[in-house]
């Protein structure tokens, strides 16, 4: 770096001295990224690899078998299915409402602003207030849509869905944004020659502006996954998990296994979830590693 | 800015027509979006047996606004709405304290093993607190922080996407400025303080906001952290308030909308800086 610190070189102050407010300077979030992020990891592996006896007073070494032991196991098996079935609820129909109220948002009208925040308005909605909200929609006593066979929450084959809706709300606001984003950075020119081509609407959004702003969208598909992969507030206001665990997501099963005894088979479960959404982080990194080439 | 333009005016009518159809699909789109917060708001001004003996109506059945004053009092909500705004505000601080100390030192300073930490911090991202929590509740358990503010704002003093977000902002400020402010005799205090702060100050705001948003947001850490009602935030509030009583859910709607309207306040007056925060992921990649 050739343009370190230029207050630095013209107190002339050591380099060992500069390195020494370096660290001075990144050691507070270190320390508490060590302490409540790594230090976690490490926990977690060792709760895994140990049991506590039958009468809690010890821990015995069980062992790496515990591992394949609890992620090959129906509770876990289970968890993952529907976390992964939740993620095709809330993530295909989310990503389709926001773009659509993105192009209907993006062009030159009067008042167009208003519609625009009106878009965004459920970016301000925490998933506490939008699982209240949908309370009051599909739950089955009180709700105007409770008895919608669909979404049914009494149901345990369509319990899934009816959560689903609050977080598709909930997360309409965050897609619109940054789709319409994406679309503001469409260079102009790209667009007018496309249409002096002669493509109509139908082809123009296929063949040109989906493709264009298709890294945006990648990063909203992983966004949004791993938005589906950690929800918990939704389950636990609608449907307490239920019903017969038909919504207990890994979350919710990881949350329920708090106390000494438990513990351990959440640990486990704990690491699965870190593996999922490694590998959708990692997947993540490649796409934006692609868009900066993208960009060159 | 690439907004699709109107087609060539052909006649002015069919520009007014066209014009027309996109105010129409706006307005279904709209109230698409709007409705589920309508039909919470009629909940708040009607009577809870009438949606049993006649389903939901679609406007208001009686106003009566006490029924905010029942919910603020009722649930605790004023003391849960009190001990929220605090957490947001320190781990506000907190965050940016730390966030700009740590960019600082990425953006400026040369130490042995910076790229190391740095890919440390990267690394941090692939844990979150719902990966992270069974560890971290035992962790606080072990400090006897359940049910402490220590407990719910310690775990957020840190974030490597702030200091990811504010060395980039460092990095853009022009080298011009860097070598006068080196000219005057700055010290790294100084520069901080006087050109890389302020000309950073759009970032800075984002940042804020995007943090404070989710410190108020936040539901499964304050969930874990806290089994006594006076150490509820307002999210975790809401629950007990509405969908534990449904039978009283016209007082719970009431506190869902108490709790959401600050931060709906917030984000129409500063639109601009909240947006930018939340696309800053996506657009500079």
């Amino acid at each position: 770096m050739t343009i370190a610190g230029a207050a630095t070189r013209g107190r002339r102050s050591p380099r060992g001295r500069e390195a020494l407010l370096a660290y001075g300077l990144i050691a507070p979030a270190f320390i508490i990224l060590a302490v409540f992020s790594f230090y976690p990891l490490y926990r977690l592996f060792r709760f895994a690899l140990y049991r506590p006896n039958r009468f809690g007073t010890g821990e015995r070494y069980v062992g790496w078998s515990n591992l394949p032991k609890v992620l090959g196991g129906d509770e876990f098996q289970s968890g993952l299915w529907i976390t992964l079935k939740y993620v095709l609820y809330t993530v295909p129909p989310g990503l389709a409402l926001g773009l659509l109220l993105a192009l209907a948002a993006n062009r030159r009208l009067r008042g167009i602003k208003i519609f625009q925040t009106i878009f965004s308005s459920t970016v301000a909605s925490s998933v506490a207030v939008a699982s209240v909200v949908f309370f009051g929609l599909v739950n089955p006593e009180i709700g105007k849509f409770g008895r919608v066979a669909f979404i049914d929450l009494s149901s345990s084959d369509s319990a899934l869905r009816g959560v689903a809706l609050s977080s598709i709300w909930q997360n309409m606001g965050l897609t619109f944004v940054i789709v319409l984003a994406g679309l503001q950075a469409l260079p102009d020119e790209v667009l007018e020659a496309s249409r002096i081509d002669g493509f109509g609407p139908i082809r123009r959004l296929f063949r040109v502006i989906l493709p264009m702003i298709s890294p945006t969208l990648l990063f909203l598909v992983v966004v949004l996954v791993i938005f589906a992969f950690q929800s918990f507030a939704p389950m636990e206001f609608l449907t307490g998990g239920g019903p017969a665990g038909s919504t207990e997501t890994l979350v919710f099963k990881i949350f329920r296994r708090q106390e000494f005894g438990r513990i351990n088979e959440g640990a486990v479960m704990s690491l699965g979830l870190f593996g999922l959404t490694f590998a959708v982080t990692l997947l993540q990194l490649t796409v934006l590693n692609r868009r900066i080439h993208y960009g060159n | 800015m690439a907004t699709e333009t109107a087609i060539p005016v052909t006649s002015r009518g069919r520009a007014r027509r066209r014009a027309a159809g996109w105010y129409v699909l706006l307005g279904v789109l709209s109230s698409l979006v709007l409705y589920p917060m309508w039909m919470t708001v009629v909940r708040a001004f009607s009577d809870p047996f009438i949606y049993l003996q006649e389903g939901q109506p679609f406007l208001p059945t009686a106003i009566d606004w006490g029924v905010f004053r029942t919910a603020w009092s009722d649930g605790a909500l004023g003391q849960a709405m009190a001990l929220s705004v605090l957490i947001a505000v320190l781990i506000t601080v907190a965050q940016l304290v730390t966030s700009v100390a740590a960019a600082y030192a990425f953006a400026y300073l040369r130490f042995p093993l910076k790229n190391v930490l740095f890919v440390l911090l990267l690394a941090s991202l692939l844990l979150p607190i719902e990966v992270t929590l069974l560890a971290n509740i035992q962790t606080i358990r072990e400090l006897e922080w359940l049910n402490s503010i220590q407990g719910l704002v310690v775990p957020f003093t840190a974030s490597a996407f702030g200091i990811f977000l504010l060395r980039q902002g460092f990095l853009g400020v022009p080298s011009e400025l860097r070598d006068a402010a080196r000219l005057d005799g700055f010290g790294h205090l100084g520069f901080m303080w006087r050109v890389a702060l302020p000309t950073n100050r759009p970032i800075v705001g984002s940042f804020i906001l995007i943090t404070a948003l989710g410190a108020w947001n936040s539901y499964l850490w304050p969930r874990t952290v806290v089994d006594q009602e006076r150490w509820q935030t307002v999210q975790v509030a809401l629950r007990s308030i509405s969908v534990e009583r449904p039978e009283r859910f016209n007082v719970g709607v009431a506190a869902a909308l108490i709790a959401f309207l600050p931060i709906l306040i917030l984000l129409i007056v500063f639109q601009k800086q909240i947006i930018r925060g939340l696309t800053a992921g996506a657009v500079k990649g």
